[in-house]
This record gives C-alpha cells, sequence and structure tokens, in this order.
C-alpha cells in the first residue's frame, strides 16, 4: 500500500482509506442511501402506477375485491409498523449517544415487530389461498351485492385487483424481510460495541430504508383496504 | 502545472502492485474493476456480434435457408438483449467511467469501492444467467418482451432473462450511485462544478438516468416474471390486464436507455475535440447543460416508440413534439464540437478520427430520429429496417464510435502503452467504411418498406441487403483489429508517457498508469477545463505521423 498522508491525520478505525475525513464519509454514506431510497420509490412508483390505472378503470371490482381483505389485521400491522419506526427512529439516537445496550434492546424490538407484521401478513395470504382468491386457474370469486345497484362487476376483472394486491404486498414483504436481515447484522455489531458518536452511519442508513419500507406500507393500507368501505 | 515522469518502467503502479486471480477478484480499485468490466464486456459484444453476424447471413439470401424462422428470432432477440444490457448501456459508463471519473475529479476512488465490485459481480452473475438462457434454448419475444406474447405464449426462456436483465440492472443503479455520490462529495479542492471536465457532466447525467429509468424496468420485468411464474394478470388482456400498459412502462426505461448509450459516448467526444484541436471546448456551459437537458427531457419522449400501438392521438402530438425538443441539446452538442474545431490547432490521431465518426453518424442517427418522431412519416416506416438503420447510426455509429475512440484516447493512460497509431488510424477508417456500408442500405430497405424481425424477404431486396451484409464483415474485421493490436501493446507497446497528448485533465497529471491511489498527493485545481491556451502545455500534439 503507498502512504498517503491524509490518513495519518485521522483516528477513527471506522475511516475508510479514500475520504479525507469521517465527515466525507458520513455525507457519501447518507447521499447513497437516499439516492438509494429514490430508486426504491421508481421501483414501486410502476406497480403504483398500474395500480392508479387499473384502479380508475375497474372501480366496482376493486372495491369488490378490496372488501374480502381483513381490515382489522390490516390496522393492526399498520400500527405494528409505525411502533417499529418508533423503536428505529430511538435506536439511531441511543447509538449517537453510544448507549450500547439500550441501541441493542431497540434494535432486537424492531426485528421483533418487524416478523410480527411478517407474521400477520403470512396469515392474511393464507386465508387468500383458502378462499381462491389468488389469481390463476384456480381463482374463484361470488361476487356479493355490489354497493351501487347499476354496477356490473366481472370476477375476471378483480384479479387484477388480487394481481396487484399480492405483487405490492409481496415485494413489500421482501424489503421487510430485508430489513429484518439488515438489522440482525447491525444488532450483531452494536453488540460488540462498533457504533458510537462519531460513527453511527450504519444505523441511520438502516433506519432511513426502514422508514421508506413503513412509508411504502402507509400507502398501501388504504390503497388496498380502504375502498369503499363506508357504512 | 506540475510535470510527472516515469523515473523508470517498473515504477509501483496499480496493476504491478499485486498479482495474482485473487487480487483481481478481491479488487476494490476502480481502475482494477474497469479492467474487469472491460474482460467481460468485450466477451458479450463478441457474443453479441456473433448473433449478429448470424442474423447477416441469413439474409444474405432472399430464402429463409440458413436458419428456421423460430431459430431467427431467438437470434435478433439474444443480439438486442445482451448488445443492449450486457454492452453498450455498461460500456463506457462501466468501463471508462469506473477508470476515470475518481482520477478526473481527483479523488482517491469511488465513494463506495466495494459496492463498485459488486456491481460487477452481480454483472457476472446476470451474464452467467443470460448465457445459460442462451446455451439452453434462447428467448424469441424480441429485447422488448412485449406482452402477452412474454407473458403468456412464448415456450422459451423469458423468466430466466428476464432476471438477468434485472440482475444487470441492480449493477447500472449501483454504478450511477457511486458516481452521482462521488462527484457530490469527493472533488478534489478547486474542482467547482463549472471546471468539471464535461465527460463528467454526461457521467452525472447518465447515472441520473440509472438511477431514475433502472428500477422501472425492474418492476416491469419482475411483474412479467410473476405473470409466467404465478399467473398474475396485470397485463393480460383476457383478464381486463392492458398490455399498452406494459408498453409504457418498458419504454419509460428503454427510451432513456438510448441516453445512457450516447451520453457517455458524448462526453469522450467532448474531451477528444478540445485536445486534438488545442481549443477549449466552445460553449462549455451549453455541452454541460446539454447533457442535462437530454437526460431530463429523455424521460418525456417514450411513446414515440407506440405512435401505431393504439394509444390516443392527442397525447401521440405531445410525444411528438416532446422527441422534436431532444434534438436542441443534441444539436448544441454538434454545433458546440464543431465550432471548436472551426480554427484549431488539429492533429488527425486515432481518438480524433473516431470523434469525426461519432459526430457525423450521431447526426445522421438524429435526424433520421426526427423522421420517425414526426407522426406521419413513423407509421409509415413504422417496424421497418428504416428504424434498425436509425437506431444502429445511433447506438453503433454514436455510442460504439465513442466507446473506441475513448478507448485509444485512454489507452496509454490505462496500460501505460501506446497502441501503433498508424494501424489505429486504418482501424477508424475500416469501421466507419464497414459501419456506412452495412446499414446506409437498411435506410433505403426500410424506407422501400421491408419489415424487421423476418427471416425471409421478397428477391427486389436482395442487392441491398447483400451490401449490408458485406458490410457487416469489415466491420468485423474494423473491430477484430483494435482488440489485436491492443492485445499486442500490453506487451510490446512504446511505454506511454504521463500526458502523451499533452491534455489537460488531472488524470494526465498522475503517472501512467496511475498508481493505486491515484495522486501521490491530493491535487489542487486552480484552472479551467480545457484551456489550452492558459494551461502550460504543448502547442501541439506530440504523436507520431
Amino acid at each position: 500500500m503507498s502512504d498517503s498522508p491524509a490518513i495519518v491525520e485521522s483516528h477513527n478505525a471506522a475511516q475508510q482509506h479514500h475520504f479525507a475525513d469521517m465527515e466525507q464519509q458520513r455525507q457519501a454514506s447518507s447521499l447513497g442511501m437516499w439516492l438509494f431510497l429514490a430508486t426504491e420509490v421508481m421501483f414501486f412508483g410502476g406497480m403504483f402506477c398500474a395500480y392508479l390505472i387499473y384502479r380508475y378503470w375497474y372501480y366496482p371490482e376493486f372495491a369488490a375485491g378490496s372488501k374480502t381483505l381483513d381490515i382489522r389485521l390490516g390496522a393492526i400491522n399498520t400500527a405494528v409498523l409505525i411502533c417499529s419506526s418508533l423503536t428505529v427512529a430511538l435506536s439511531v439516537r441511543a447509538a449517537q449517544f453510544g448507549k450500547r445496550k439500550l441501541l441493542v434492546t431497540l434494535l432486537v424490538a424492531t426485528i421483533l415487530l418487524g416478523l410480527v407484521f411478517l407474521g400477520i401478513k403470512g396469515v392474511e395470504w393464507a386465508s387468500k389461498f383458502e378462499e381462491h382468491h389468488v389469481p390463476g386457474y384456480s381463482f374463484h370469486f361470488e361476487p356479493q351485492a355490489p354497493s351501487h345497484p347499476n354496477t356490473k362487476i366481472d370476477p375476471q376483472r378483480i384479479q387484477i385487483f388480487f394481481s396487484l394486491y399480492f405483487a405490492m404486498t409481496g415485494i413489500h414483504a421482501l424489503h421487510m424481510v430485508i430489513g429484518v436481515g439488515l438489522f440482525a447484522v447491525l444488532t450483531f455489531y452494536a453488540w460488540k460495541g462498533l457504533y458510537n458518536s462519531a460513527y453511527y452511519t450504519p444505523i441511520e442508513n438502516a433506519g432511513l430504508y426502514w422508514h421508506f419500507v413503513d412509508i411504502i406500507w402507509i400507502y398501501l393500507f388504504p390503497l388496498l383496504y380502504l375502498i369503499d368501505r363506508k357504512k | 502545472m506540475a510535470t510527472v515522469v516515469n523515473p523508470v518502467a517498473e515504477r509501483e503502479n496499480y496493476l504491478n502492485q499485486e498479482y495474482g486471480v485473487r487480487s483481481w477478484l478481491l479488487t476494490t480499485d476502480h481502475k482494477r474493476i474497469a479492467l474487469l468490466y472491460l474482460a467481460s464486456i468485450t466477451f458479450f459484444f463478441f457474443v453479441g456480434g456473433l448473433f449478429a453476424l448470424l442474423i447477416r447471413l441469413e439474409l444474405l439470401t432472399p430464402a429463409g435457408d440458413l436458419v428456421q424462422a423460430d431459430t431467427y428470432n431467438k437470434l435478433f432477440t439474444m443480439h438486442g438483449q445482451i448488445m443492449v444490457f450486457f454492452f453498450l448501456v455498461p460500456s463506457i459508463p462501466a468501463v471508462l467511467g469506473n477508470f476515470l471519473v475518481p482520477l478526473m475529479i481527483g479523488a482517491r476512488d469511488l465513494a463506495f469501492p466495494r459496492i463498485n465490485l459488486l456491481s460487477w459481480y452481480l454483472y457476472i452473475i446476470a451474464g452467467i444467467l443470460m448465457m445459460h438462457a442462451v446455451l439452453t434454448g434462447g428467448v424469441d419475444t424480441g429485447w422488448t418482451f412485449y406482452t402477452p406474447f412474454s407473458t403468456a405464449f412464448s415456450n422459451t426462456k423469458v423468466i430466466e432473462a428476464g432476471l438477468a436483465i434485472f440482475v444487470v440492472g441492480f449493477s447500472s443503479i449501483l454504478t450511477g450511485l457511486n458516481f452521482v455520490v462521488t462527484i457530490h462529495r469527493m472533488r478534489a479542492p478547486g474542482m467547482t462544478w463549472w471546471r468539471l471536465p464535461l465527460f463528467i457532466w454526461s457521467m452525472y447525467a447518465t447515472s441520473i438516468i440509472f438511477l431514475l429509468g433502472t428500477p422501472v424496468l425492474a418492476i416491469t420485468l419482475t411483474l412479467v416474471i410473476f405473470e409466467r411464474a404465478f399467473h398474475l394478470g396485470i397485463f393480460d388482456p383476457t383478464r381486463g390486464g392492458d398490455p399498452l400498459l406494459f408498453q409504457h412502462l418498458f419504454w419509460f426505461y428503454s427510451h432513456p436507455a438510448v441516453y445512457i448509450m450516447i451520453l457517455p459516448s458524448m462526453g469522450i467526444i467532448s474531451e477528444i475535440v478540445p485536445c486534438f484541436s488545442r481549443k477549449r471546448i466552445f460553449g462549455y456551459s451549453f455541452v454541460a447543460m446539454a447533457s442535462i437537458g437530454i437526460a431530463v427531457l429523455g424521460f418525456l419522449v417514450w411513446a414515440h416508440h407506440m405512435f401505431v400501438a393504439g394509444m390516443s392521438i392527442y397525447a401521440a402530438l405531445i410525444f411528438s413534439f416532446l422527441s422534436y425538443l431532444v434534438a436542441v441539446p443534441s444539436a448544441i452538442k454538434v454545433f458546440n464540437w464543431t465550432a471548436t474545431l472551426y480554427k484549431g490547432s488539429i492533429t488527425f490521431s486515432t481518438p480524433l478520427l473516431y470523434a469525426f465518426g461519432f459526430i457525423g453518424l450521431f447526426t445522421m442517427g438524429g435526424l433520421t430520429g426526427l423522421f420517425l418522431a414526426a407522426l406521419g412519416v413513423d407509421v409509415h416506416v413504422t417496424d421497418t429496417y428504416f428504424v434498425i438503420a436509425h437506431f444502429h447510426y445511433i447506438m453503433v455509429g454514436g455510442a460504439v464510435m465513442g466507446y473506441l475512440g475513448g478507448m485509444h484516447f485512454w489507452w496509454p493512460k490505462i496500460s501505460g502503452r501506446m497502441y501503433p497509431e498508424s494501424l489505429g488510424r486504418l482501424a477508424a477508417l475500416i469501421v466507419f467504411i464497414g459501419f456506412n456500408l452495412t446499414f446506409f442500405p437498411q435506410f433505403i430497405l426500410g424506407y422501400l418498406g421491408m419489415p424487421r424481425r423476418y427471416w425471409q424477404y421478397p428477391p427486389e431486396f436482395q442487392v441491398l441487403n447483400v451490401l449490408s451484409t458485406a458490410g457487416s464483415t469489415i466491420l468485423a474485421v474494423g473491430y477484430l483489429l483494435p482488440m489485436a493490436y491492443f492485445l499486442w501493446s500490453m506487451r510490446y507497446g512504446k511505454h506511454a508517457e504521463p500526458n502523451p497528448w499533452g491534455a489537460a485533465g488531472l488524470e494526465w497529471m498522475t503517472p501512467s498508469p496511475p498508481p493505486t491511489f491515484n495522486f501521490e498527493e491530493t491535487p489542487l485545481v486552480t484552472w479551467e477545463a480545457y484551456d489550452y491556451g492558459n494551461i502550460d502545455l504543448p502547442k501541439e500534439v506530440p504523436v507520431e505521423r
């Protein structure tokens, strides 16, 4: 390795060789994470775009499909995720103050809340399989009386709603699984005491990712569960 | 400006610092990763080229005699997918961009060296998936994956190819992310935004498209895969799904992807032209902002690929108008390059010959693009060889010419050796002749009505098709030649000076090849880019004649 004068000045073990100082490294990581989240917005954006168009075209079918979703479980899951965002936000604070035990506790709490969400989501998915609401050859849907007597419901088109339901919640759940894995790794390092007031970027960035996944759900919940629920 | 000399040939540099397979496969040095990419994209370039030659051989005669129709469908599909996703999109950003972005802005490395290596591994995983799909039966959907053929009818390896392109897209996203962060956060002291080399501006614009466009392709292909694998129905017309929605989502990425291919080449031309005419580039800020303008406008024109697909005529009018607008920043660039050459002290070296080729061929490709943006003409030439010729003038005449020009320009920096100049000029000429002979007849064929994607054609089209096939063999020679003499020069070439062209730019102020951390000390920038009048540089390019 050729010697580089700038490295000699810094003492933080977490600093990488090609950065001039910790501040530059922190800013780079933070900008990188925000840009990554921008790509995620575009990634989910494709599905939200499809949702927008089809819901505009097939509103009665979307309403009928939406009513078969369990609003109670959806609401509980929303609450669970909001709580997990709180524990993440607190964990960043704990890392900044170098409180190792508190940090580990909060990260473990986040992981548990994430797992609760995934468990509930799994129960919901399983019931959809039992009701034959999964798009494909075994799809079957008995339309209840439509909310407006003049609207006809085409059972085939309800498959579009459920296709979007499974694609959107499925990819969201995949992001949750990745997030839980990420926090498991961070918990290990936090337990070993890697993070302190000078170096907490990984916690902060994982937190940003988690908040993003949370926000996606905040949109998914009303869009999928709360169509035409009045009365 | 400090002059740097190579004291001894065997000075320690990024190439000889470590040896062995391990030192390459686990490297985080942006320069070594650039070379890993160079080897991989060259492999895919020749695979894609092989398919192109088979296509041209089949079209030598009007009858479908060399391959069956099904095989022909697979040939043009895999030619397109490999050339677009595994060569053109990563070519300049992942090779020259990787090598040059930190050097040009005076940084030690990209902001995220390990993510940079990860992006190469993702590329390799995608490449293996793609090659597996190719070798176990191929894909026949066309590179565009149009539904419902791709989701419900094709019996080929659509899922595997879709997955490969998803993964390679992730690799591009990581490269783009790395460049944006590096350009924002890692510039050397004094390297202000308006002093950045124009190659950096074009990399920045390209990276923006990587970041905002690629995820949309990723989700689109994901939905196609879901539809094939799990029978979801988002694009299935029998269940109320809309294939046009697929086309909108697909082209939302794939039209900007054209600018991913051409913008980096434009950046290279903006480096070569000032150097070999010994002048500051004409209208620096306009050329820089034209890159950003193309990136932004590029997101607003996608539906011109769908004028005959049955979309609303009002939408078509607007997309037609917006497509015309892209001509403005493109023309700014072409005019500014020629204005730079005006009264310059010009040296006709190999990189400049490629730059000339680029300017001429890109102009033709761009102007024929306006034909296609015009609603009436587009109806006449949609899905004909006119379209094929148009986008090959942009992608091959433009992007590949720029890539080759850049490879010659920076080869002394990359390898530390000079390539044989006279052979270089010969190869540039062969490429230019071969290219025009291959693709110019296709403009005429298309205008006469020969449709694309057919394995046989009426006999009256044969003369032009024979010309095109003949041209493609010349083009192949023109591509093999540089590869041969680049490899030759790595061992036998003359040792390169730190600045063999007397060029401005930080990358020329460090030895050739550069040391692992690029600069002995962090440079301090006190001059404007390409200021050949004021920077202490030779008045003529010190190149052998």
